[in-house]
């Protein structure tokens, strides 16, 4: 028998892959709260219930998010975790940090925290995981210095975030690092202090595949598109064909979902009007095809996750709208919808719950936006909006 | 204007002091019955530089269980004695 403090947990250190056990005592060797928490675990692992508790009071002077509250039920035990708040830290556009970034981010937790983190949280923060608080106010200062400052939570603007975009991937339509910083600087009293009828999460992916699945994990989805011809490079395409392993008709021309493509053997054409812009001949024969010129963005709205209603994919709210600073033309339809949010919804109702109450249709007209066909809910389906007057007077 | 962001401020929190232990009010509740209070006088942003100074005065806290809420600070249910 070993006389280790966590024998249930100890299997989880077991088999070829990382373990996030592992790391915990890693981490314990210098925090005393790191191993109060491997302790509770093991309490927790062997009782098959949680000893956290929500918090719902800590924070920050003046800020109204960016600090979770968590407290232990068993802090008779385990004192260290008696308090075990979660802070969330702004992360950068991308999530890309230099060395030097990560280590002075590092310097600060150490002194005030647990010394575990997780990169990143879902919503995109980079998140510090238990802290007591009496530190709140310090680590908040120190990461204020240092220009770092926190992100969202509660009933605010959640950190805007964004998949890599034009940094490091061709297929990028806008600029999403870009985009993101605006919206993070235009929107700072919106992300801290809380004025909405509940969460309001923006994210922003630069082409279709939607590296950071905003059609799923945000209120306000923002995905690059193109509106003209899709490029292409003949010769690369010649290229692909010759290799004996690869099958133009079976892995490109049968699995585009609008039948779209053809290839009679010598040329590839697309019917650039049907297509729907899946990314899927693109992402096969990248070094043939690109997305088109006229790049800008399909803004999406409603996607939330199971908690009052089922969960829910985004809807198509605006089809094509250009990107480029200062976004203005972006902002001004954000504030007609937080304008119709702050009149119609109701305590943790969501965007796309409160839609759904008021009707996508009236919700439009509400906001002013002029209704077109493209308006749908999901692909290949009728527009949610019913024109009452088939005949427009010009 | 006729009213100061102090005075709107001090008027919220007789509003949440009297709403407390009844009610949980958000901040747009706040500013809505500040606008029904005052009138024309009074707008939307104002209320919210009002809840500005109200929260930096510490007189109120936000408190979070799902969305977010203006309080009168307490201790907190599940802090640990
Ligand atoms: C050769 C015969 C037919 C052809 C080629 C044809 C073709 C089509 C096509 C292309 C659509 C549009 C599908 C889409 O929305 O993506 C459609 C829709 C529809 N068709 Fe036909 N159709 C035929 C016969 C019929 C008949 C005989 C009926 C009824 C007795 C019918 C009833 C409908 C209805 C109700 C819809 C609308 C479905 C919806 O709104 O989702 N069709 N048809
Ligand atoms: C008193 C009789 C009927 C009434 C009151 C009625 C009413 C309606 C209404 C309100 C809609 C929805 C329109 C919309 O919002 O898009 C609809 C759709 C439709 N109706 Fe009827 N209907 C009647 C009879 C029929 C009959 C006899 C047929 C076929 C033989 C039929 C076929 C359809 C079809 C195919 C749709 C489209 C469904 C879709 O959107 O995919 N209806 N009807
Ligand atoms: S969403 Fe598109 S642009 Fe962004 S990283 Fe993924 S493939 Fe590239
Ligand atoms: S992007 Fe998708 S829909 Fe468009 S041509 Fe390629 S496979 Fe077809």
């Amino acid at each position: 028998m070993s006389d280790s403090k966590s024998p249930i947990l100890d299997e989880l250190e077991k088999g070829p892959w990382p373990s996030f056990v592992t790391e915990i005592k890693k981490a314990a060797e210098k925090s005393p709260m790191a191993q109060g928490l491997l302790e509770q675990l093991e309490l927790s692992y062997k009782e098959k219930r949680t000893h956290w508790k929500h918090g719902g009071i800590v924070g920050v002077k003046g800020y109204g998010g960016g600090i979770i509250g968590r407290y232990s039920d068993a802090s008779d035990k385990f004192p260290e975790v008696a308090h075990f708040h979660t802070v969330r830290v702004n992360q950068p556009s991308g999530w890309f940090y230099t060395a030097d970034a990560l280590r002075e981010l590092m310097a600060i937790w150490e002194k005030h925290g647990s010394c575990l983190t997780n990169f990143h949280g879902s919503t995109g923060d980079t998140v510090f995981l238990g802290t007591k608080t009496s530190e709140l106010e310090d680590i908040f200062t120190e990461l204020s210095e240092k220009g770092w400052d926190l992100g969202g939570s509660g009933s605010d603007v959640r950190t805007p975030s964004c998949c890599v975009g034009p940094a490091r991937c061709e297929f990028a339509c806008y600029d999403t690092l870009s985009l993101t910083y605006d919206l993070t600087m235009s929107y700072q009293d919106e992300l801290h202090r809380p004025f909405f009828p509940y969460k309001w999460k923006f994210k922003m992916a630069g082409c279709p595949n939607d590296c950071v699945a905003s059609i799923a994990r945000s209120d306000f989805s923002i995905i690059g598109t193109w509106k003209d011809a899709i490029q292409m490079d003949g010769e690369a395409v010649k290229e692909y064909v010759a290799d004996a392993n690869f099958n133009i008709q079976k892995f490109v021309v049968n699995k585009c979902p609008s039948k779209c493509i053809s290839w009679d053997g010598k040329e590839l054409e697309i019917d650039n009007k049907n297509c729907v812009r899946c990314m899927h001949c693109i992402n096969v024969m990248p070094k043939a095809l690109r997305p088109g010129k006229e790049k800008g963005a399909t803004l999406l709205i409603g996607a939330k996750a199971p908690i009052v209603e089922g969960a829910q994919l985004a809807s198509v709210l605006v089809p094509f709208m250009e990107m480029k600073p200062p976004y203005q033309e972006l902002k001004d339809l954000l504030a007609a919808i937080w304008e119709f949010w702050d009149e119609n919804g109701v305590a943790r109702e969501r965007i796309g719950e409160c839609i759904q109450r008021v009707g996508l249709g009236n919700f439009v007209e509400q906001i002013g936006l002029k209704p077109i066909p493209q308006m749908v809910m999901q692909p290949r389906d009728n527009p949610y909006i019913f024109y009452e007057e088939y005949l427009e007077e010009e | 204007m006729a009213v100061s962001v102090e005075e709107l401020a001090d008027a919220m929190y007789e509003l949440v002091t009297e709403y407390a232990g009844k009610k949980k009010l958000k901040a747009s509740d706040i500013v809505k019955e500040m606008i029904s209070k005052y009138g024309d006088e009074v707008d939307k942003e104002q209320g919210k530089e009002a809840i500005r100074c109200l929260m930096d005065s510490e007189r109120c806290v936000y408190t979070y269980f799902g969305g977010t809420y203006i309080e009168l600070p307490h201790k907190e249910g599940a802090e640990p004695e």
